[in-house]
């Protein structure tokens, strides 16, 4: 693999850059692999290059429908946090957090995770109160939190309204300094480079049409350029997975909705941090760009159009410039949506499932993305051993029979 | 000052010195006043910022955002690259990114550049952009400024102070905005000649029409055009229609008007900016813009066609320009951006931007057609102008940098693939270049249809429809003033068929037809060098996008068309690549050796252009963000001087202070008044259902725990409601007002949450059952009195009620008048006090309220609110649903298992989930009491509880404080917590390490710290 630096931009600028090699191939799909990923986004990508560099399973496929990275990779807001509730989510989350600091090195990609840190304001007694026991969760979890009052939000976050008029005024906050944003699309790419360099083969443009199994046993997957064999098969396909377990003949408890996203016209810095708020209901960061990066819930019927409905659009925006007055002249450039995976506990599924060899990864719903690594990390563990990493196992989809869930609602709360 | 004056005086006299004396849609009686960067300048009334700024002569009016190479204005409208201006006269009314193009003058106007330092004239960022720009291809950021780790945060400080165009004021924005909601028949997208037509037919077919231009007059294209209609110059056809139009009821005519979104089922937006052209901010009581939402059954969109400028090296210095542009710019401004012209072409129709010049008075040093044999009636034309003719030839570089000083132009092959011959520098000052048209596909992109490509036209056209959509004049390809009226006629005629409306009559005006000759296919114009090593040769302006990049990107294997998109940045502008992206994707394809139909095309989004996120809000900010709801005894709170407590969308008073009293203070002296007297709270926001119906006994036997069967008139009842999972969600007590007639309450935050659920449940699930919800929780007042003095204080206000102890016992409720007006009064108690709450209708609350407090004098009646009311639950240990619970807990882990049915015919909800494996373990987490070991702390709630504090992290959690407060009744602190088989551990001591670095130890025992028999409420 070419090694990326900034000495290598100032040589190959002398060549007038003709010399850049391709950042993956672009193959044909082998006859056999000893594991192939279903869904070429973040967290299958993740995957195989854990696969291939901490496993040494090289013969590996990503199978990709689209393009690589183009699911709910290329289209989310791209908050990385790790100040989830409880112990099982807790520490897979900070598992990937601490993943994430040295990644672009790891990668010899710059994903530019960029650390400025993730506050979640509180309006309400109820906010505070629950801002304390997430704090002091953590805290004992091992993963720094804070709590501030909110004289100090108002000078950590000047452009914040925390004045006593607005109709929920800001009662404190907790922030996670280290958390922050990253880019997503360097993120699917960096993976998709190092996996590529490591052996693994890269197949866009081809879908997974159905599984192939004998007695229970994956045997490998159909695609619309044929059958592909494989003993090992992960399906990371996020908002399609409900529609890949039906293929596979079983069903999971996921239900998939769009989830909506938007950005301002890029401005002059504003905002250093990401600001989200489960009470007025909307997030927010700036963009290295200077594009305002703006979320909130996901729409409330399921579909798997990605697109929404332009009432949440209006509330997530309303609460915006409640928020931040100062943004209402400000103007919205773009507005997308993606179809994301949510569990009735608002956790992941990290699990085998009904049919030998074949792994499912998916119901990251609204705020995946911060997992990438970590998902993928523990996922390659999983599938090299076919047995759940420990970090997984409290994940495997059992839970929904047990009644073991890790209800992470209040820690998802505004999504992401 | 006299300097200052005749320094001005002396701008004003070069001034306008492009303006043509005579011509265009501006008004020379009325001069207008404006500055940009600081010095004042003056147009027209009719002009755009930038119509003025060309006549003023001013050339560069930004710096490019990565490079910071000099920029100009470059087109007339919505896709506009460059022109990026900063608004605003005063702080508050700052507006960033406003297009030039789209800007109206208007008298006082402000506006700066955007980019540029010390100003964009002389930009120092210009050397590092000219130094560093070889290092900087697309992607470059990704490649480096990795090491060390810890420094891309000091990188990314430097990389964001580069970002951004305009500013966000730093104070609050002092206009309104509102919304629309509007249905109509037909929408006409686009005020053209195309949806000129189309409306006019709609409308005289009597149908209900709305025709929307983002223009702030109608016409489109027939605005600068040189045709005639009808034999009516083009623009004066275009009143008759207007004025036509205005003249139906059903016709709604919005210009500035911009359809912005094309959402699912025919929902459309339309931003509409309604004094951006007045001032700076809005006139007092007029909103600023507006949004309409309509719901259309047909959808005409009539949106015409973008050209496409030609890619060469250099072709960003000021003074390059859309062939269009230029021609709006002379026929409808009345302004000539430049002295000498030379035109590049790949068609017919930009043939007449030289003839606008020409007959401006001004130079055209050469018409350069990179087509060999370009024949028709415009070439004809020019030849008779005396203009030369350059054919079969491109303008490949260009010479200039803060503006064009000539065209490098050499001959090319008929494929446009690469030069044949020696160049030949044009001296000029302004290049114009047409690569034909882009159809402003975009609104229909929206609803997730996917454009096709169409060879005949060279440009792609909206892909089928997925809604009730039709397609009139260049916005699919159809070109030719006589087509695209009679295009506009057609498509309204089919909608007026679907609609079942008569067909009117509408007769086609004649027009003139130039015979034409072929367009060629051009979309890189290629330098004797190859596309790595050729000078920057643009193709998104705004994101300083180049050929080279985009080659750059297709070459290190980003081969998707939505790769190279986010790889290059190609698109990601304030313009949405209206300008460069089928260039873009063009070039992609062929650096790919693929054809552009197979390459595809990025989609496009929402917003066809920004839209002010005030708009977007309307009335939904500020105090009509969610609405207040208030008690009908508000006022006497207010008065009172309580302290509120937002609960839900409540107001609740939270404590009522004395002077000079803390929070603490009043606290304790409400609970105390509460356990020695009597007090009142104020309970109105308590959710309230009124439930009827033959069925409702069972409904509630379903949807609670418990049972219901048995629950007499007159009696009530506490519940606990689960979800399917057999967790806690909400709670509150009903009653039986009637054999199939209950009152049921909810938390106050749960109301509308429970409102849904048992809908949501007798809707999908049990249809079969009759029974009806209403939502009552505004009709009533309820005010609970609470402690020892309470019966007494009821009776003096009460003669038909009987209030005696064994006849209206404990959880039973009665009818009756209470202060002269008809209540229900409950005998229910949620401090542990003997309590009754009174209900009565909302309108009679506050009468009612002042009454008891009339009697209730010589009680000490106090008032509490929602703390206190916390303080006295807590000593009692009885839960809050959401404080106590979280979603995961069981009535059993509430040690509440009382309240669970074990024989209730039907299930119930939760019954199931709640007897999982899991749920059903010995150390599941349960609700008991804490005391602290040192009487005089008190917990912080939401602290973690554990066994070793001393443990290294991670640190085994055994749970959480869920409620804690000062019990002034007990002396000491009280506490309720969720403790890993807490049940069984009374008596042992845990610890909670706080995150302020204390360790407090607390012993697990009951959660019921007072009267543990009940026997205070029972008297
Ligand atoms: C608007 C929005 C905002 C968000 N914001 C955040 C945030 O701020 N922080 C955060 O942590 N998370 C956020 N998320 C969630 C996050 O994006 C996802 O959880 C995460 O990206 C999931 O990654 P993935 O790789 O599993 O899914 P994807 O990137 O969606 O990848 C799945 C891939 O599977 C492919 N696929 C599907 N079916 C098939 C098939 N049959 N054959 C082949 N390929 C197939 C798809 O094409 C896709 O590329 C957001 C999501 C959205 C939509």
């Amino acid at each position: 693999m070419q090694r990326f630096s900034g000495f290598g931009l100032a040589k190959h600028a002398l060549s007038h850059h003709e010399n850049w090699q391709r950042m993956w191939r672009n193959p044909t799909p082998k006859k056999e692999y000893d594991v192939i990923i279903v869904g070429g986004g973040g967290h299958g990508l993740a995957t195989a290059y854990y696969l291939a560099k901490e496993h040494g399973i090289t013969n590996v496929a990503v199978i990709e429908k689209g393009w690589l990275g183009g699911g709910n990779t290329a289209r989310n807001t791209t908050i990385v946090r790790s100040n989830y509730l409880w112990d099982e989510a807790a520490h897979l989350y900070e598992h990937s957090m601490k993943l994430w600091e040295g990644l672009s090195q790891d990668l010899n990609y710059n994903v530019m995770f960029s650390s400025r840190g993730v506050y979640h304001l509180c309006h309400t007694l109820h906010d505070l109160r629950e801002g304390e026991r997430l704090v002091h969760a953590n805290l004992l979890n091992g993963i720094p939190n804070e709590m501030l009052d909110k004289d100090q939000v108002a000078r950590e976050i000047p452009a914040l309204n925390c004045g006593k008029n607005a109709r929920y005024p800001v009662m404190g906050a907790t922030v996670q300094r280290r958390g922050g944003v990253a880019r997503h699309d360097a993120v699917a790419w960096g993976f998709a480079r190092g996996a590529d360099a490591l052996g693994v083969d890269l197949i866009q443009q081809t879908e997974v049409i159905g599984f192939r199994q004998s007695n229970g046993v994956i045997e490998g997957v159909e695609t619309t350029r044929g059958f592909i064999a494989a003993p090992v098969v992960g399906c990371v396909t996020a908002g399609n997975s409900g529609v890949m377990a039906q293929q596979a003949g079983f069903r999971l408890p996921l239900e998939s909705h769009p989830l909506q996203a938007l950005v301002s016209e890029p401005i002059k810095p504003v905002l250093d941090c990401v600001v989200m708020s489960n009470h007025v209901h909307g997030y927010v960061s700036q963009s290295d760009k200077g594009d305002l990066v703006i979320g909130a819930g996901i729409d409330g019927y399921n579909g798997y159009g990605q697109r929404g409905s332009y009432n949440t659009i209006e509330h997530t925006l309303s609460a915006i410039v409640e928020m931040f007055p100062v943004f209402s002249r400000v103007r919205m450039n773009r507005q997308w949506g993606g179809i994301v995976d949510t569990c009735p506990d608002a956790c992941p599924i990290i699990s085998a499932t009904p049919v030998k060899g074949l792994f499912f990864n998916c119901g990251w719903g609204t705020g995946g993305f911060k997992a990438t690594p970590g998902s993928g990390n523990v996922f390659a563990a999983t599938l090299a051993k076919r047995e759940a990493h420990p970090l997984a196992k409290p994940f495997s989809m059992d839970r929904f029979y047990s009644g073991a869930l890790i209800d992470e609602h209040g820690a998802a709360g505004v999504a992401h | 000052m006299s300097t200052v004056s005749s320094k001005k005086s002396a701008s004003r006299k070069v001034a306008q010195s492009n303006r043509l004396t005579r011509g265009g849609r501006i008004n020379r009686n009325k001069p207008l006043k404006f500055s940009y960067n600081g010095k004042t300048y003056e147009g027209f009334e009719g002009d755009t910022l930038a119509s003025a700024l060309l006549a003023n002569g001013v050339d560069i009016i930004g710096r490019s955002f990565k490079y910071s190479r000099p920029r100009g204005i470059f087109a007339a409208g919505a896709e506009e690259p460059n022109a990026i201006m900063q608004l605003g006269a005063t702080e508050a009314t700052q507006i960033p990114n406003v297009r030039a193009t789209q800007q109206e003058l208007f008298d006082g106007l402000v506006s700066n550049s955007v980019n540029g330092w010390p100003n964009a004239d002389t930009d120092l960022m210009s050397y590092i952009g000219k130094a560093g720009g070889k290092m900087m291809p697309p992607g470059f950021y990704y490649k480096t400024f990795m090491y060390p780790e810890s420094m891309w945060m000091t990188y990314e400080k430097y990389i964001r102070k580069a970002a951004g165009l305009g500013r966000a004021p730093a104070e609050w924005d002092p206009d309104t905005y509102d919304k629309m909601n509007h249905h109509c028949d037909v929408l006409v997208v686009g005020a053209g000649p195309a949806g000129l037509m189309a409306a006019l037919t709609a409308a005289r077919a009597g149908a209900r029409v709305i025709i929307a231009d983002e223009q702030q007059e109608f016409g489109g294209s027939l605005l600068h055009s040189a045709d005639t209609i009808g034999g009516l110059p083009a623009a004066e056809w275009v009143k008759g229609i207007v004025t036509e139009l205005q003249r139906y009821e059903d016709v709604l005519l919005l210009s500035r008007a911009t359809v912005n979104g094309y959402h699912d089922h025919n929902f459309l937006t339309i931003h509409e900016r309604r004094t951006d052209h007045l001032t700076d901010r809005a006139p007092l009581n007029m909103s600023r813009q507006r949004m309409h939402k309509v719901r259309a059954e047909w959808v005409i969109l009539a949106t015409g066609a973008h050209e496409r400028p030609l890619v060469y090296a250099n072709n960003d210095v000021p003074g390059n320009m859309l062939a269009s542009a230029v021609s709006t710019y002379i026929r409808r401004y009345g302004v000539v951006p430049g002295n000498k012209l030379v035109l590049m072409t790949t068609n017919d129709d930009a043939y007449q931007t030289a003839l606008d010049w020409k007959l401006a008075g001004r130079d055209v040093v050469a018409i350069v057609d990179t087509r060999a044999n370009p024949t028709g009636a415009l070439i004809e034309e020019a030849r008779k102008l005396g203009i030369r003719l350059i054919p079969g030839s491109a303008v490949i570089d260009v010479e200039g940098g803060k503006r064009v000083h000539g065209a490098v132009c050499c001959s090319i092959d008929a494929t446009g693939s690469k030069v044949t011959s020696g160049k030949e520098v044009l001296t000029c000052d302004t290049i114009a270049s047409s690569g034909g048209w882009s159809p402003v596909v975009h609104l229909s992109c929206h609803t997730g249809s996917r454009p096709v490509w169409n060879d005949e036209i060279i440009g792609f056209v909206p892909g089928a429809a997925k809604e009730q959509r039709l397609c009139a004049g260049a916005v699919h390809g159809v070109y030719g003033l006589g087509k695209v009226l009679e295009d506009g006629v057609n498509a309204a005629q089919q909608a007026v068929a679907a609609l079942k409306l008569n067909q009117p009559e509408v007769e086609l005006p004649s027009t003139f037809e130039p015979v034409k000759s072929p367009a060629m296919a051009l979309f890189y114009v290629p330098h004797v060098k190859p596309v790595s090593r050729a000078p920057k040769q643009f193709v998104d302006l705004q994101n300083d996008v180049t050929a080279g990049g985009i080659a750059l990107a297709t070459r290190e294997g980003f081969e998707s068309i939505e790769h190279v998109k986010r790889y290059t940045a190609m698109g990601f502008g304030t313009d949405q690549g209206k300008l460069g992206n089928i260039n873009g994707m063009a070039i992609a394809a062929m650096t790919m050796g693929k054809t552009i139909a197979e390459t595809g095309t990025t989609i496009f989004r929402p917003n066809y252009t920004p839209v002010t996120f005030g708009a977007v809000a309307g009335r939904d900010a500020g105090h009509l963000f969610d609405v207040k709801r208030f008690t009908a005894m508000h006022k006497w709170h207010v008065e009172q001087g309580a302290e509120f407590e937002d609960v839900g969308q409540w107001k609740r008073p939270w404590y009522y202070p004395k002077a000079g009293e803390s929070m603490h203070d009043a606290v304790n002296r409400e609970s105390k008044a509460v356990r020695d007297s009597v007090g009142i709270l104020d309970a109105s926001t308590l959710g309230k259902i009124d439930i009827q119906g033959p069925g409702a006994r069972e409904f509630l036997n379903r949807i609670y725990t418990n049972a219901w069967a048995k629950l007499d008139v007159g009696k009530c009842r506490y519940g606990l409601m689960c979800h399917e999972d057999g967790m806690v969600f909400d709670d509150g007590v009903t009653s039986c007002l009637g054999d199939n007639h209950f009152l049921m309450t909810t938390t106050t935050g749960g109301a509308a949450g429970v409102m849904e659920w048992l809908e949501l449940w007798h809707q999908t699930e049990w249809p079969e059952l009759e029974v009806y919800f209403t939502s009552v929780t505004d009709h009533w007042s309820t005010l609970t009195i609470s402690g020892p003095n309470s019966r007494k204080l009821l009776a003096e206000l009460t003669s038909d009620i009987d209030l005696d102890k064994d006849t209206f016992k404990f959880m039973d409720w009665r009818a009756g008048t209470v202060a002269g007006v008809p209540a229900r009064v409950f005998r229910i108690s949620f401090t542990g006090e003997l309590s009754y709450e009174i209900n009565v209708q909302a309108n009679y609350g506050l009468h009612v309220w002042e009454k008891l407090f009339e009697h209730g004098a010589k009680y000490n009646l106090t008032p509490y609110g929602t703390e206190t009311m916390h303080v006295l639950r807590a000593e009692k240990g009885f839960i809050i649903v959401g404080q106590d619970t979280d979603g995961s807990v069981t009535p059993f882990d509430l040690n509440m298992g009382w309240a669970v049915g074990k024989n209730k015919p039907f299930s119930f909800l939760g019954q199931r989930g709640m007897q999982r494996e899991d749920c059903v373990r010995d150390n599941r987490k349960q609700l008991v009491g804490l005391k602290c070991s040192d009487s005089s702390v008190v917990l912080p709630e939401g602290a973690q509880l554990v066994d070793n504090p001393k443990h290294p992290v991670p640190v085994p959690m055994l749970g959480h404080v869920t409620s804690s407060y000062y019990s002034p009744n007990l002396g000491h602190g009280v506490a309720m917590a969720l403790i890993k088989g807490g049940l069984s551990r009374m008596g042992d001591k845990v610890y909670a390490p706080l995150r302020d670095g204390r360790v407090i130890e607390a012993e697990i025992c009951s959660s019921v710290f007072l009267d543990p028999k009940g026997e205070r409420q029972n008297v």
